[in-house]
């Protein structure tokens, strides 16, 4: 039940509340390679979708599997069949590159660009476990790259403009390939105001600034070996924080990878075994963040919060076959430095600085293999397997970070070490359109940095500090899977359902003997686990293509999630729903969406939430391509919200309302 | 399984390499046993001079570690022998008095030095000061030496000075950490009484609770503080205190005596952000 989210991929004019063209993975025979060909094409910006330059977050957020915890503006955390970022794992191109912000104001999304990306593959629990440990799932975002097509120069401008938080938008992106070299660079650069939610209501500090550029670069020689080496330089200054105490004054990311692929020419090596592709890649990335609370108008005490992640790592792939089996194995490693530290600076300037480690200096070093067979049964079902390994080791290196947790925790040693193993098995059937699936895994995850190694990091959400504990055990889950679809010329239909039990889940328990050290927070909690939680989702997409020039999307996504006293956990979305018809008729197309959710009635207090009422959403876009002289031209307007409803969702921290109405104008030409 | 264990075998590598190098500062035994003291101050008589030591080079309010050593100014050794005693003494504009003091004695066996423990629980000012009386016998011979010395205020308070509510009058000295640290940290504290104006033994068997806060961010506590009860053996009285942040701590204390009931000292609440008696501690 590989899913794959080609929303950066599709010519394919759908518009922002329509849900992902998800497909499941041509398990059945994977294509052999014959020789280099890098996957993923180049598509212009513009063919991607009527509102092109869409946030990363808008367009992950159309996928049943995918929401977004939304702080402000800018840089929300994706959640994958609900489950947040320690839960999930996020890659570019299998690397691992970790946030720096102890509040997780800097998901990896937030680093790149929807210019740098050719698409970005969601996948639901274990299965998503190739680039690393997860519970919830996986998205791997894939770097966009022009490949050995030949096209010579193609050069291409991105322009937007939204009226509702005045946000520009101005990119480019330059590319030049022929059959044995290409160069992909782009640059893009958003700046946005504060935005307004419905009823006129300016939400303060919800602006934002970022830039990125990126470049990627490859060469192939021996027409089966290709070297390949890619770069992104992240930066967002000034990005506000509306429903967090604190501000960001800088999120930085520089992320960087040296790529070896080969294809082996002698296909055989045996009669049966063939081997397909090896792809080597190493890479470093390290990103900087700097909150800032010196433009907010009340702090009871100033504070510095800066935070560091350096990670070095590296993937070695092969892909192969073997009679009827098609397997895979990929060894992998990291090794991050997280480091966050925050100073206090006292109303008396002659007083001595308060100064703490938040993230005290932790490494991690993890070793992975990982190892896949999907064995075709015959040409309409097939069974895979695959299951993984995979040693975690923390460090704490700072000594003063380690006697603070000392004080906590006085037999505490530096290191922690564990196994963190996977296994999987799903089984798949495709006959004349109708499909099904079933699946079972098991997977182990450990405690993040702030949850093992965390000192007093206050979660404006609960208003609790957070202590990590380092003597939590591994998370570990059991899952089971299942879809269902059926699919023919004039529809497509998929149900599909996840269902996670995770015994000793972690989470933060109050503890009312402890004094909290923020000003204002109700206390301390400590990181400890429940004996098990539950958690389920399904969601089912629906296509129907009316008549030749007007298609109706829906889609409805349900969610339930209880830990072991059956409270309800947090960040359990309610009921959500969107529908859409999209019309076409030679190169115009128009959209018009609702998109809302039920009220939110299985909330949770324990953790901050309170009841989120119903709301709904009406929206339109349109897009005209054309072309003038040489140049492709796409103008790509719409109206988000057009009702101006003021609405919050489940996941707006501190029910921070969501952005009112919007007119969107999005210019790309290239020639 | 070839790939697994070399995957094991990296891991063991890499964490090797990357983890073991962990700093061995094993201190040498040194010869030198003035390393870590400075001279503050040398008292000089006839025959001997008195070379007074602390860590710091100075004295200052509060709980003082003293090392000292005699030269025979004759001969200029050091003598090894010395039974010494002292006698701090306050000159203020209406009264004499003493305060809180250990017996003096030798470091080593085979070295110079000798050592004990003042508390000065105020300090001098323009009008009243501070002098210190040695008085030694050397085979039978006594000897004596006083001069004035300087005892400056404390920037931070480290000895409080009471009268409980059984109308005794006591003094609490912070004798350590010298060095306070960002964790659990053991902390060291003398309970004395006042008995006349030259006698202040040391308390027995009562109870110093602690309670250390943040009054600059505010008034946060700090999780884990052991109270401070009285050790055997040096008479003292020893605890725990985590101090979670680098800054200016105020460490609130509660005098009880051996039935529990406190003496002096309040418990903090939202109502009570400090206790009449306290230390500071800034670093
Ligand atoms: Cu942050």
């Amino acid at each position: 039940m590989k899913i794959k989210l080609q929303a950066f991929l599709m010519l394919f004019f759908i518009s922002i509340p329509l849900f992902a063209q998800e497909q499941t993975k041509d398990s059945l025979v994977p294509k052999t390679l014959q020789e280099v060909i890098v996957i993923g094409n180049k598509a212009q910006l513009y063919q991607k979708q009527s509102k092109s330059l869409a946030t990363i977050d808008d367009y992950l957020q159309k996928s049943g599997k995918v929401e977004m915890i939304k702080r402000g503006g800018y840089a929300w955390e994706p959640i994958i069949n609900s489950m947040a970022t320690e839960r999930t794992l996020i890659t570019i191109d299998g690397m691992r590159v970790f946030g720096a912000c102890t509040d997780k104001m800097d998901p990896i999304t937030s680093y790149v660009e929807v210019s740098n990306l050719s698409e970005a593959t969601v996948t639901s629990g274990q299965q998503g476990g190739c680039h690393g440990a997860t519970i919830g799932g996986s998205i791997d975002l894939k770097r966009n790259r022009s490949g050995f097509l030949n096209s010579g120069w193609d050069t291409s401008i991105n322009s937007g403009f939204e009226t509702n938080s005045n946000q520009k938008i101005i990119g480019t992106a330059l590319n030049y390939a022929e059959s044995s070299f290409y160069v992909d660079t782009d640059l893009m650069f958003r700046d946005a105001d504060n935005y307004t939610a419905g009823n006129n209501q300016e939400v303060l500090f919800s602006q934002f600034k970022k830039f990125n550029v990126s470049g990627t670069s490859g060469f192939s020689f021996d027409k089966n070996k290709l070297v390949e080496a890619s770069v992104i330089f992240d930066k967002a200054t000034n990005v506000g924080y509306p429903a967090l105490p604190m501000d960001v004054s800088l999120a930085e990311a520089l992320i960087t990878s040296l790529k070896f692929e080969f294809v082996p020419k002698a296909e055989k090596i045996t009669s049966e075994l063939t081997l397909t592709n090896w792809e080597t890649k190493i890479y470093y990335n390290t990103v900087t963040h700097r909150m800032d609370d010196t433009k907010r108008p009340f702090v009871p005490i100033h504070m510095d919060m800066p935070g560091w992640s350096d990670t070095y790592g590296y993937y070695s792939k092969i892909k192969g076959v073997f009679k009827n089996h098609h397997f895979l194995a990929d060894l992998n490693s990291f090794y991050n430095r997280s480091v966050a530290e925050m100073t206090m600076f006292p109303s008396d300037p002659n007083e001595s600085l308060m100064f703490m480690f938040t993230w005290p200096d932790v490494r991690t070093l993890y070793n992975a293999l990982f190892l896949e067979d999907n064995i075709v049964l015959n040409c309409h079902s097939s069974l895979k397997f695959s299951t993984s390994i995979a040693h975690h080791f923390n460090k704490v290196s700072s000594q003063l970070g380690l006697e603070s947790l000392q004080i906590f925790y006085p037999n505490m040693k530096g290191t922690k070490s564990s196994i963190l193993k996977s296994i999987t098995a799903n089984y798949s059937y495709d006959l004349n359109g109708f499909q099904y699936g079933l699946g079972l895994g098991y997977g182990e995850r450990a405690p993040s940095v702030s949850e093992g190694f965390g000192f007093y990091l206050f979660n404006s959400f609960d208003r609790y500090d957070y202590i990590g504990n380092p003597e939590l055990k591994n998370e570990k889950s059991v899952e089971g899977n299942a879809f269902l679809g059926y699919k023919n010329k004039k529809m497509s239909t998929k149900i599909s359902s996840s269902y996670f039990h995770i015994s000793d889940y972690i989470v933060g328990k109050p503890d009312a003997t402890l004094i909290p050290m923020t000003i204002g927070a109700s206390g301390i909690k400590i990181y400890t686990a429940l004996d098990y939680a539950t958690i389920f989702n399904t969601d089912l997409n629906v296509d129907y293509q009316l008549n030749t020039e007007i298609k109706w999307s829906g889609q409805l996504v349900y969610s339930y999630g209880k830990d072991h006293e059956n409270k309800n956990l947090p960040f359990i979305s309610p009921l959500r729903y969107s529908s859409s018809f999209i019309f076409k008729r030679n190169k115009f197309s128009y959209e018009i969406a609702v998109h809302g959710n039920a009220t939110q009635t299985q909330y949770s207090p324990f953790y901050g939430e309170d009841r989120t009422p119903d709301y709904a959403i009406l929206n339109f876009a349109s897009s005209y391509s054309f072309r003038w002289d040489k140049s492709k031209w796409n103008v790509g307007a719409g109206v988000e919200n057009i009702l101006d409803t003021y609405y919050s969702t489940f996941s707006d921290w501190n029910n921070i309302p969501r952005k009112g109405r919007n007119f969107f104008l999005n210019v790309s030409f290239g020639f | 399984m070839k790939f697994q264990l070399k995957n094991i075998l990296a891991v063991v590598a890499i964490a090797f390499a990357l983890f073991s190098c962990s700093d061995n500062k094993d201190t040498t035994p040194t010869i030198n046993e003035l390393d870590g003291l400075t001279k503050f101050k040398e008292i000089t008589n006839t025959s001997h001079t008195i070379e007074l030591y602390t860590h710091a080079g100075a004295l200052e309010q509060g709980y003082n570690e003293i090392s000292l050593r005699i030269k025979d100014n004759a001969s200029g050794q050091y003598v090894k022998n010395a039974t010494i005693s002292w006698v701090p003494m306050m000159h203020m504009m209406t009264m004499t008095h003493s305060c809180p003091k250990s017996e003096v004695e030798k470091t080593t066996t085979e070295g110079t030095l000798y050592e004990g423990n003042i508390v000065f629980q105020m300090a001098q000012n323009a009008t009243e000061y501070w002098d210190l009386k040695v008085d030694y016998t050397i085979n039978g011979t006594a000897y004596t030496a006083t001069s004035v010395i300087d005892v400056p205020a404390s920037v931070k308070q480290r000895v409080t000075t009471f009268t409980g509510s059984d109308n005794v009058k006591y003094i609490l000295a912070f004798a350590e950490p010298h060095h306070p640290k960002v964790a659990l940290n053991d902390i060291t504290v003398g309970v004395y009484k006042m008995e006349s104006m030259m006698s202040f033994p040391i308390v027995d068997n009562f109870k110093v609770k602690i309670d250390p806060r943040m009054p600059s961010m505010g008034n946060h506590g700090s999780p884990n503080n052991v109270d401070l009860t009285q050790s055997t053996s040096d008479k003292l009285y020893h605890g725990k205190f985590s101090l979670t942040m680098t800054g200016l701590w105020k460490i609130n204390l509660q005098l009880l005596n051996t039935s529990d009931v406190v003496l002096k000292g309040e418990a903090i609440t939202d109502l009570v952000p400090a206790s009449s008696i306290y230390f500071e501690i800034e670093f």
